[in-house]
């Protein structure tokens, strides 16, 4: 591959809690590529996400990112008496973006004017994706992404993720069931 | 940077949490007289003494929502993945802390220091003490909730961590205010206080790091 990938992990070991949950781990993402983390509960998947977006250290190797990054993880990150448009609009004023996007690709436009506080799991899971989807960074980091959508957030979630690596970005998502990724590699923990 | 700080001040002000400190530290001085009496004179000598205190204990109050509630919502990861550095998130969360913490003292110092009886001058050495000494209040606190954030018994062990790093606040700021003659004392309580504020963006920024392994 000529281009830099987006993100390399070099023999990656991660230690959590005094137990080596995985080591030796290889993994390169390209433009247009993507990689689902697989394997039973505990694992280490939530880790190697955390490891992959810098906010864990590997207990041995390298992990190497040439691009700007948006992570969906289970924690929603979005302030529970602002508005669902409000609460987003922060994070995409950080991001230099324009949230409007993100709304309409999970069908949140209509729940804008919405404290964060009435939502749903599933709604709330929508917003924490339309984070992703707005913030326009190349590299996308998917924890358990699927959890709490139903079919339709579900099918939203698969189009804006063809929509994203066809436009050259890369995608890591860890889950345990099919997000309609059917082109990713699949890299097996455990 | 400015987002940031505009961030804590809605947080601090949208729950009325900015509210508690400047009640609690007007509270103090309303049983003061009850508790000694309420003699002139005695209370004019030792009202500004036990407001400082009261300061202090009030300075204790945001320390369970400063950097706890943002940890386990995932705020400060969405912002360490966007490249602001810990220090930087800290830096704001201090400006943003103080301006909710610091001028309502100060204002809710008016009606104490007529309830303990306090004569003019020794309001305005109070005054001024506060303008230097809570900003280094505003820094302890901040370094205190995030050294404690994620753990279970942060009260008790928030206030064992802060009062005794406060001393040099309390000493020189109610030196100040109760001096008759001028003496070093404001420049020390500044001193203090600014040592503080210097040291908070990266203790706490680095106990935030910390926080995540």
């Amino acid at each position: 591959m000529s281009a830099a990938p987006l993100l390399r992990l070099e023999d990656v070991a991660c230690r959590r809690g005094g137990r080596l949950l995985f080591e030796g781990l290889d993994l390169s993402l390209g433009p247009g590529e993507a990689a689902l983390v697989t394997g039973p509960n505990g694992v280490g998947k939530s880790s190697l996400i955390r490891l992959a977006a810098g906010l864990l250290r590997p207990a041995a190797g390298r992990v190497e990112r040439n691009a700007s990054l948006a992570l969906a993880d289970e924690a929603p990150a979005l302030d529970p008496k602002l508005t669902v448009g409000r609460a987003l609009a922060f994070w995409a004023r950080l991001d230099g973006a324009d949230p409007a996007p993100g709304l309409d690709a999970f069908g949140l436009a209509p729940l804008a004017g919405v404290p964060v506080r009435m939502l749903s799991t599933g709604q709330r899971k929508r917003a924490v994706l339309a984070r992703v989807v707005a913030g326009g960074a190349p590299l996308w980091l998917l924890d358990e992404p699927v959890s709490g959508l139903d079919a339709e957030g579900q099918a939203r979630l698969a189009a804006a993720m063809a929509a994203h690596l066809a436009g050259g970005g890369a995608i890591l998502a860890a889950t345990h069931q099919p997000i309609g990724l059917d082109a990713a590699r699949e890299v097996r923990l455990g | 940077m400015s987002g940031l700080v505009l961030r804590e001040l809605r947080l601090a002000w949208t729950g009325g949490s900015a509210l508690l400190p400047p009640l609690f530290f007007l509270l103090v001085a309303t049983l003061f007289p009850f508790a000694v009496g309420p003699d002139a004179p005695l209370l004019s000598r030792t009202g500004a003494g036990a407001l400082w205190m009261a300061a202090l204990l009030a300075a204790l109050l945001p320390v369970d929502r400063l950097v706890e509630p943002d940890r386990t919502a995932g705020v400060l990861d969405q912002l360490a993945v966007r490249g602001i550095a810990e220090e930087q998130v800290a830096l704001a969360k201090l400006a943003g802390h103080w301006l909710s913490f610091g001028p309502p003292l100060m204002l809710a110092a008016l009606p104490a220091a007529a309830l303990l009886k306090l004569p003019p001058d020794t309001l305005l050495r109070l005054e001024l003490g506060l303008v230097a000494g809570t900003p280094g209040l505003a820094a302890l606190t901040l370094i205190v909730a995030a050294l404690t954030a994620g753990l279970r018994t942060t009260g008790a062990l928030a206030g064992l961590l802060l009062l005794p790093l406060a001393v040099p606040i309390l000493i020189f700021g109610a030196g100040l205010a109760a001096e008759g003659a001028p003496t070093g004392a404001a420049r020390l309580l500044a001193a203090a206080s600014l040592l503080l504020v210097a040291i908070a963006p990266f203790a706490a920024g680095a106990a935030i790091r910390a926080g995540r392994h």
